[in-house]
């Protein structure tokens, strides 16, 4: 379960994909809208500003298709989610409390 | 839920030399054979109309020798009774004043027996019995006066890490949470387990969607059975309350959904065989790793299972954790009353703006100053240098926080504890 950020200390990456079978890769930095990052030697366009610790897509991802971070089922997609786009409660959904975004006044 | 079983991480090897140069333990030697690494006077109240009182009584003495802990409620409950009667007679706690206003339902004689058969001093103070406010102010702090010298005495034995009970928890996560400071956590329980120690991960309502992976670690296959009912319980209390345990703080730290933030928090159980399932204020029969269950059983009441952080802390103390490791990426400042503890923070840009609230920065490795490995190796070191005195930022800080609620729990199933 341990995630793999510390096995490459020396280059500090600024995505992190966790697993090599995720469709959505992790942000280290504040990464910004056009930005072209590199995720598992494919070159992925954002089409968002992606902050710290959130997620875009690496790839196409079909509407229902099951998100994957750390290889494992994180949610699915509420809608067709372009790569390079920002993966979060707008367009994901729980497989388990579909309320998950209750949150006051911002849901 | 896919088959899929997450990536192994690194393991890490105990470096016995830097074992070795840590201060060794000391502990407080109680009657039931366990060690406590802090020696505290509590004063309780059992009834939020004593809690003024008990504060007043508190707030005359130095704040790291006398700590305040409670329960409001009126009516009496069997799980507040027997949280109270653990957190009193905790390794942690030298003695214990009692505060009661007079007409309340918890069963203070009980408690007070608790005490006493513990061995500790413990003196009961029924405010309508004894002439109001200040009268009973007066007596509380002359029994106190009176009990510390003792509690100051006290003599501090050699003490193994194999006598330690950690607990873990996490707070304000945010998605670096689970990249760096909870994983690290994992990496010293499992350093933790290897001396002999006992260890507690918790909140199951942040385990929803890890049932699975979780069950493929249990000692048994009914206790892995035991652990996925754990999960479905928490999974249909928390729909009936209509939201999850997941903070608007969390959606702002990036992460998605209940099972995002459970990947998480599930990584601060480390990469061990999980020996038991729990209930609050069950202790660890022996070594390992257990799961404390906090999300009450029967039907939905009383309202949500955890009202926050403080109400696990507690729960993880009641069970004899001396030492709680909190992960935080969003930026928790508490503490708790009884037990130290050591918060682990995830995100670096959340430790440039809170350091002085933080003993480790463990979100050093996302950007290259750290492994995971490192940081692991660093908050088991300083779990020995806690344990052997050194105060943590809370503690130095003065936060006592403490709340206890009303629940409802049965006993665990034989399945729980397998031999």
């Amino acid at each position: 379960m341990n995630a793999t950020a510390s096995s490459e200390p020396a280059a500090v990456a600024r995505v992190l994909l966790l697993a090599p079978g995720d469709n959505v890769a992790v942000a280290l930095a504040t990464l910004r809208a056009g930005e072209c990052v590199s995720v598992a030697g494919a070159s992925v366009p954002l089409r968002q500003d992606v902050m710290v610790g959130h997620k875009f897509a690496v790839r196409e991802i079909a509407p229902d298709e099951t998100i994957r971070k750390y290889n494992c089922p994180i949610g699915s997609a509420t809608r067709r989610i372009e790569a390079g786009e920002y993966v979060h409660t707008h367009n994901v959904r729980s497989n388990y409390l579909t309320n998950t975004t209750a949150v006051q006044g911002t849901a | 839920m896919s088959p899929a079983r997450p990536p192994e991480g690194a393991r890490t090897a105990v470096r016995s030399t830097e074992l070795a140069a840590c201060a060794p333990l000391r502990g407080y030697p109680r009657d039931d054979g366990r060690k406590g690494i802090r020696n505290v006077l509590v004063v309780a109240y059992l009834v939020e109309c004593a809690h003024h009182v008990a504060r007043e009584i508190a707030r005359h003495f130095p704040a790291h020798e006398v700590h305040l802990i409670g329960f409001p409620g009126c009516y009496p409950n069997p799980y507040a009774l027997d949280m109270m009667k653990k957190l009193c007679c905790h390794p942690n706690v030298g003695g214990a004043l009692l505060l009661s206003l007079g007409c309340e339902g918890f069963n203070r004689p009980a408690l007070e027996q608790a005490v006493q058969d513990s061995g500790r001093p413990v003196r009961t103070l029924v405010i309508q019995d004894s002439g109001g406010t200040r009268a009973t102010l007066a007596a509380g702090i002359a029994w106190v006066e009176q009990t510390l010298p003792l509690l100051r005495e006290q003599e501090t034995v050699p003490m193994a890490l194999s006598e330690l009970v950690v607990g873990t928890i996490c707070g304000g996560s945010d998605a670096t949470s689970g990249l760096t400071a909870n994983p690290a956590m994992g990496l010293a329980f499992d350093l933790l387990i290897a001396q002999g120690a006992a260890t507690i991960f918790e909140e199951t309502g942040e385990l929803i969607g890890m049932e699975n992976f979780m069950a493929e670690r249990a000692r048994t296959p009914e206790l892995g059975d035991a652990l996925r009912a754990s999960v479905d319980k928490a999974a249909g209390y928390y729909a009936t309350l209509g939201y999850p345990s997941f903070a608007p703080g969390n959606a702002d730290g990036g992460l998605t959904t209940i099972e995002e933030k459970s990947l998480g928090a599930y990584a601060k159980s480390g990469q061990s065989q999980i020996d038991g399932l729990i209930k609050p204020g069950t202790q660890p029969p022996r070594k390992g790793l257990y799961l404390l269950d906090v999300v009450p059983d029967g039907e939905v009441r009383f309202g949500f299972p955890n009202i926050n952080d403080n109400a696990e802390i507690a729960e993880l103390i009641a069970c004899g954790c001396q030492i709680i490791l909190f992960s935080t990426g969003r930026g928790s400042v508490v503490g708790s009353a009884i037990a130290p503890v050591i918060k682990v923070c995830a995100n670096p840009q959340t430790y440039r703006r809170m350091a002085d609230d933080m003993d480790v920065d463990a979100g050093r490795i996302l950007e290259g100053r750290g492994t995971l490995p490192e940081v692991g190796q660093e908050i088991f070191t300083l779990i020995q240098r806690v344990g052997a005195g050194e105060q943590t930022r809370s503690e130095v800080l003065g936060h006592q926080e403490f709340i206890l609620t009303y629940k409802h729990f049965e006993p665990a199933g034989p399945a729980c504890l397998p031999r």
